[in-house]
Formats: structure tokens, C-alpha cells, sequence
């Protein structure tokens, strides 16, 4: 049953691209929408779904797939943003034949993160992280501007070393328990009263490698110029999801196997973290362009998750999660958002945005929203996820930590104040005399994920008795 | 003994090969320099009882990679003849210091004792086997990254067709 | 294997990685960059095949071994796709001439 989750869009694509003429547009766009769709709707109902029932030919083929309450919160997370930047890209590609290619690439790299959120083995892992950084590399120079073939080129770089790490790694966990799987490590790390060195350092570079796929300081150096220089639906795509699951959801699950029992780890955890937050917070405030601006603000954001993770608590675990999935909600918001301005201006420099809020008031309201999420404002979601991260550090007993988490919130606020100041707010200038709000395929992705920020913050503290408390792993906590 | 020497050669030759093609000043002599690091590796990969993957290696990496870069450098070409004008000199600025970097650091290695590790007798499953019963998924990962990569080539590679701009 | 035959393996591919690394971070031509990262995949197999022989489990290293091969050919494949875009949009295969992207 889960393996339809890696075979089913495969075979979609391989259907979609057999004739040589072109299809209608809405072909592969209807394609890549349902398998989106299909992601939340399975994510959401998968308790109930005979997962582990017997196919008749496919049982021969044991893929060890699982799925527990962790991978649904991705399932659902990557199905609403492959969407978002379908939509998107439906009004940015312009001829038939790149329009079928963008949506097979989309395709690839949906094949590749499910398959990710899905296994349970470290090499594999690094397959399928690859399998989605190479869809993300053509993508980012899907357009061929001299700009994003160097994105693209970074991005590919120190991707490659990323996972020179993790396959490092991995070679020190073949050498000292000579099994890659999750379980396999989780086992070893138990039994052993004194943990032997070689596997922790196996881990701590398996670690490594995921931090620079991340993101995180000091291995950020290629995200601002691959989010910028993309095109407007793959710059939603690598923000909103394939940052995270590439680097963020190893890092989940390894806390999860690893971290409970080992303190030692959960040091370079919080120091990355804090790092991430506070340089991505300050670089954010000098950029006058749009995009740039997003991005450094992901650095920031991904910094607060990995902070948590390095609580090294359940709580703090919790408040990870739930923190990804609203970040990956509100952050593809407001990379749509940036889409639709672009699309009607033409450029992402906010210095020529002077007021265009009053012209786009849709774009406008719902920037304002994932703003006030971003910064932690109640009753928005990312209130809620931002004090649990306080809260996890504080009852870690890392109360700096937690102090830090909060003044950064602060300066999270004043980068965005900045933003919507400049960019949306004032008297339109004259030159913007001609702009309407952006076209439909821009409007409805934003409002409905505006839509879920706030359904998700107003009704937070009915989540844990809902259906959909698997956003809060079910771990049942009180506080 | 002689066992051991053998592979002891294949192991500086190794290193000294891919010194080479780092110091090389003309691009062809480090795509060369880099493809006999691949023979090398093949070798060793056959002396560590691995013949599936020596063979691959052999094939992909000496020869299929070279011939990527050999093609790359041709289509490239008014740019490298320039590039090999331009001041050896500089070159030799910023990387006089990585051979005794190396060189430091390999001694520096060398001291580490490491553990008598009694190797285990070349059991295990063979390499189709394993390949086949237990990591399915690297399998399915592996279509999934042929698929990627020829969509690289059709979206990269085409020359960019004047009406379609 | 003798300890020092080992320790001798771990020596050159660390050597190897390194020097690779070194590369790829310092050079300015995309093509040896490429190179560089080629070096440090070599030196990543030979350490997986390594592990694989040391433990016993030699189908596994090289199950791996091969897997790695293939997934870093088309990710070489696309990398050399983004140079010859960047040789017909400047000329040059240098990031000199592509200082502009500030960072």
C-alpha cells in the first residue's frame, strides 16, 4: 500500500511523457494536482487505510516502507505545496513542451520526497534526497538565465558535498554495526552502555551532511541565490518543502531514535540553530530584494525548528513538527504571494513596490497574514508553534536558549514590518497606476493557505482531541 | 608480504594521481589524471574481493565520466586555451601549500593506532542477492534518478529554439 | 588485514577527500570544480567497498558502491548541462564572470 506512494507517480510520469506530441496543458497540470491532492488526502486518513495489506505481486517486493504519525505530517506538508506551486506555475510557463517537462520534474521530486518520508534506512535516504535535489537543480534553471544556471550550480555543489557527508556517514555505520537501517542504529545506540565513539561520529557527520542540505549556518551560503534566481512556482517548492524534507526531517527522526538517549549530539543542534536564527534575522533586514528577503527569513525559520529539535525532549520534537508544518504553510504563502506581485510588476525589488497593497488587496491581506504567523503573533499558528519552542527549551533546562528563541522573534517581527512597510503599505506610486490583482492562479493557492494559518492557530487548543492531532505527533502531552 | 606491497603501491598511486590532476595546468591532463585515478580505484575494489563494483567503476567512472568531460571540454574549447595563457604562476600561488598540507596531514594519519580489526571472512550475501531482496528501494531510487537525469539532458541540453522564448 | 594496511586505506582515502574538496572549494573554473567533487566520490566508494570488506558484508558495500555510481553520473550529467548553459550565456566556465550573485 505505501509503496503506490513512490510507483504511482512514476508510472504517471513515465505515461505522461510516452508521446512525443504535446498534450494539452491541463494534462500534466491535472496530474501533478491529483498526486498532490492524493498526498494530503492519504496523510490525513492513513490510520485507517489497510496499509500493511498483502498486493498480490508487489508482496514479493518488500520495500520496507513505514509510516508513522511523523510521515503523515510530511505527506500532508508536501502534497499542499507541490499544489501550491503547480498552481503557480501554470501562469509562469509558457509553451506547452516546457510546461510538460516542469510538470514531470515536479513529479521527480514528489517521487523522491515521499519516497523519503517514507523508508526507513540511512542510504536510502541519501537516494531519494538525491533523487529530489537533481529534479530541484533542472528546475531552478529550468528558465536558463544566466542567474539561476549559477543557483543551480551552488545549489548542486554543496549539495554534493552534503551528501559526501551523509555517505560518509553511512560508511562508518556499515564499518561499525555493518546494517544502514533506522532500526539497526536504534538498537545499537540502546544496548551499548557506553556508546561506542565510532558510532556517534557516524551519526554527528551523517548530521553534518544534512545540516548543509538544510540550510543552516555556516552551510547556507547557496540557498539565497538558488530561492532567488528561481522561477516563481520552483521557488515555493524548494522553500516550502524540499529544503525541509532534505535536510530537516533526517534531523526529525534521528532526535527522535537518537537524541532521547544521547545528550552529546543535541549540542551542535542548538548551536547551529541559534546560529541560523539570529544571521538569518539580521541578513534579512539589509535586502531590498523580495525573494532574497524570504530567504534569509528560511534560514532563520529552519534555525527555530532545529532549535527545537536540540531540546533533545519530546516537547521539543513536538514543537519541531508542528513549527515544519506551519512554516511550510505560511513561508510557500509568501513565496506566492512574491509570485503574484512579480507577475504583475515584472520585477521582486521592494523598492518599486511602494503601495502596491492597495492595488492587489488580496496579496496584500494575505502577506499580512503569513507575516504575523512568521513573527509569532496569536491567535496565527506560528504563535502557537513559537511558544512551544520556548517552551520546550525553557523546560530542557535551556532557558538562554529560550530567551534567545524569543528576542529573535522580536527581530523576526521588525524584518517583516520593514517588508510590508515598504512593499505594501503607503500610496501607490504612480508608475503602479496599472496593476490589478494578480490572476486566479495566484489567489487561490494564497488564500487557502492564509486560510489554513489562521483555522490552524484559532483552533489550536482543540487540535490535540482532533483527527488531525498527528500534526502534534499524538504524543499526548500536557502543559 | 608481497600481498600487502602490492596494494601499498596502488594506494600512493592513488593519491599521486589525484594530486596530479589537481596540479595540472591543462584541463585534458586532469580529465586523464582523473580517469587513471578511476583504474586505480578498480584495482583496489578487485583486491577487496569487489568485482561487481570494480567492474562498474571501471566502466562508468574511467570511461563514461571521461568521455562527459572530454566532450564538456571540447565544446568549451576558445575558453580553456585562454585559460592555460593565463599565468601558471598563479596557480602555482594557490596551491603551493596543498602537497605539504597532504603531506602533514597523511603523517598525521598514519600515527592514529588503529584497532587490529580481525577481517571477517568475505561472507555475506552476494551482491545481486542483496541487491535484489533487501534494498529494493535503492533499486526504484536508481530508475527514478535515470528518469531525473534524462529530463536533465532534454530541458538543459536543447538548444533553445528561437520562437520558444 | 593487518592494522597498518587499514590505517594505510583510511590515510589515502582521507588524502584523496581532502584534496577533492579542497579543490572544488577553491577553484574558479566550474569543469575542475566538477573534477574535484569526482575525486571525492571516488574516495567515498573505495572507504563504502572498505567498510563493506572489513565487516564481511562485501555484497552490501558494493550494493551501495554501485548505487552511488549511478546516482553521481547524472548528477555529473546535469552539473555539465549547467556549465554549457553558463558557457553560452558568458563565454567563460569561470565563476569570475559569474560574480553576480552577491551572497
Amino acid at each position: 500500500m505505501l509503496t503506490f506512494f513512490v510507483l504511482v507517480p512514476l508510472l504517471v510520469l513515465l505515461l505522461l511523457n510516452i508521446s512525443w506530441r504535446a498534450l494539452p496543458r491541463i494534462v500534466p497540470q491535472a496530474a501533478v494536482l491529483v498526486l498532490g491532492f492524493a498526498d494530503v488526502v492519504f496523510g490525513l486518513a492513513l490510520p485507517s487505510l489497510p496499509v500493511n495489506s498483502e498486493i498480490p505481486v508487489l508482496s514479493e517486493l518488500h520495500f520496507g516502507l513505514v509510516a508513522d504519525d511523523l510521515t503523515r505530517v510530511f505527506l500532508v506538508s508536501i502534497g499542499l505545496v507541490i499544489c501550491a506551486a503547480a498552481f503557480v506555475n501554470q501562469e509562469s510557463m509558457t509553451t506547452e513542451r516546457s510546461h510538460r517537462n516542469f510538470c514531470s520534474l515536479l513529479l521527480v521530486s514528489l517521487i523522491g520526497m515521499n519516497g523519503a518520508v517514507l523508508l526507513s534506512d540511512f542510504f536510502s535516504l541519501y537516494v531519494f534526497l538525491e533523487v529530489t535535489a537533481i529534479a530541484s537543480f533542472i528546475l531552478i534553471a529550468i528558465e536558463r538565465g544566466i542567474f539561476a544556471v549559477e543557483g543551480a550550480f551552488r545549489y548542486l555543489l554543496l549539495s554534493a558535498v552534503a551528501a559526501m557527508f551523509m555517505l560518509t556517514g553511512v560508511g562508518l555505520l556499515v564499518f561499525t554495526i555493518g546494517d544502514t537501517t533506522f532500526s539497526a542504529v536504534h538498537e545499537s545506540l540502546n544496548v551499548a552502555t557506553g556508546t561506542p565513539l565510532l558510532l556517534k561520529m557516524a551519526v554527528g557527520i551523517f548530521i553534518v551532511g544534512l545540516f548543509i542540505k538544510g540550510g543552516l549556518v555556516p552551510f547556507h551560503g547557496w540557498l539565497p541565490g538558488a530561492y532567488s534566481s528561481a522561477p516563481p512556482g520552483v521557488s515555493i517548492l524548494l522553500a516550502g518543502i524540499v529544503t525541509k524534507v532534505s535536510g530537516i526531517y533526517a534531523l526529525v527522526r534521528i532526535a527522535q531514535d537518537v537524541l532521547v538517549s544521547d545528550p552529546s549530539l543535541s549540542m551542535i543542534l542548538l548551536v547551529a540553530g541559534s546560529a541560523s536564527i539570529v544571521v538569518g534575522a539580521i541578513a534579512a533586514i539589509g535586502q531590498s530584494d523580495l525573494k532574497r528577503m524570504l530567504a534569509y527569513s528560511s534560514i532563520s525559520q529552519v534555525g527555530y525548528i532545529v532549535l527545537a529539535l536540540g531540546a533533545g525532549t519530546e516537547l521539543g520534537i513536538v514543537a519541531a513538527t508542528f513549527h515544519l508544518f506551519n512554516h511550510a504553510i505560511f513561508k510557500s504563502l509568501l513565496f506566492v504571494d512574491s509570485a503574484s506581485v512579480e507577475s504583475r510588476i515584472g520585477t521582486t525589488d521592494m523598492g518599486k513596490m511602494g503601495g502596491i497593497g492597495a492595488k492587489m488587496p488580496w496579496t496584500g491581506t494575505t502577506t499580512g497574514i503569513a507575516m504575523l504567523s512568521a513573527a509569532g503573533i496569536p491567535p496565527f499558528s506560528g504563535f502557537w508553534s513559537k511558544l512551544l519552542i520556548v517552551l520546550a527549551l525553557w523546560k530542557a533546562g535551556r532557558e538562554g536558549f529560550a530567551v534567545l528563541a524569543v528576542v529573535a522573534s522580536v527581530l523576526t517581527l521588525g524584518y517583516f514590518m520593514v517588508m510590508q512597510h515598504r512593499a505594501f503599505f503607503g500610496k501607490p506610486s504612480a508608475q503602479l497606476d496599472s496593476v490589478k490583482e494578480a490572476s486566479a492562479g495566484y489567489v487561490v493557492p494564497a488564500v487557502v493557505f492564509a486560510l489554513i494559518t489562521v483555522l490552524t492557530g484559532v483552533f489550536f487548543p482543540l487540535l490535540k482531541d482532533s483527527p488531525l492531532s498527528f500534526l502534534l505527533l499524538n504524543k499526548g502531552l500536557s502543559w | 608480504m608481497n600481498d600487502a606491497i602490492v596494494e601499498i603501491v596502488m594506494l600512493v598511486t592513488f593519491v599521486l594521481m589525484a594530486l596530479w590532476a589537481v596540479l595540472a595546468t591543462k584541463l585534458l591532463r586532469a580529465v586523464v589524471a582523473l580517469a587513471a585515478t578511476s583504474v586505480l580505484v578498480t584495482l583496489l575494489l578487485f583486491k577487496l574481493d569487489s568485482p561487481l563494483a570494480a567492474v562498474f567503476e571501471l566502466s562508468v567512472c574511467a570511461g563514461l565520466v571521461s568521455a562527459i568531460f572530454l566532450g564538456t571540454i571540447t565544446l568549451t574549447q576558445p575558453e580553456n586555451e585562454a585559460e592555460v595563457a593565463e599565468s601558471a604562476k598563479e596557480r602555482i600561488r594557490r596551491y603551493w601549500y596543498l602537497p605539504p598540507l597532504l603531506l602533514l596531514l597523511g603523517v598525521a594519519l598514519l600515527q592514529v593506532a588503529l584497532p587490529d580489526v580481525p577481517t571477517a571472512a568475505a561472507a555475506g550475501d552476494d551482491v545481486r542477492k542483496v541487491l535484489w531482496t533487501s534494498r529494493h528501494l535503492d533499486l526504484l531510487g536508481q530508475i527514478t534518478v535515470l528518469v531525473a537525469g534524462a529530463f536533465g539532458v532534454i530541458v538543459l541540453f536543447k538548444e533553445a529554439r528561437k520562437n520558444e522564448r | 588485514m593487518s592494522a597498518e594496511l587499514i590505517t594505510l586505506y583510511v590515510t589515502a582515502i582521507v588524502l584523496v577527500a581532502v584534496t577533492g574538496l579542497y579543490y572544488l572549494l577553491v577553484t574558479t573554473n566550474l569543469i575542475r570544480a566538477v573534477i574535484g567533487l569526482e575525486l571525492v566520490t571516488k574516495s567515498i566508494t573505495l572507504g563504502l567497498i572498505l567498510a563493506g570488506r572489513l565487516t564481511g558484508k562485501v555484497g552490501l558495500g558494493q550494493a551501495l558502491a554501485i548505487t552511488l555510481i549511478v546516482v553521481e553520473v547524472v548528477v555529473l550529467v546535469v552539473a555539465v548541462g549547467l556549465i554549457l548553459l553558463a558557457h553560452r550565456h558568458t563565454g567563460k566556465v569561470d565563476t569570475r564572470g559569474l560574480r553576480s550573485i552577491k551572497g
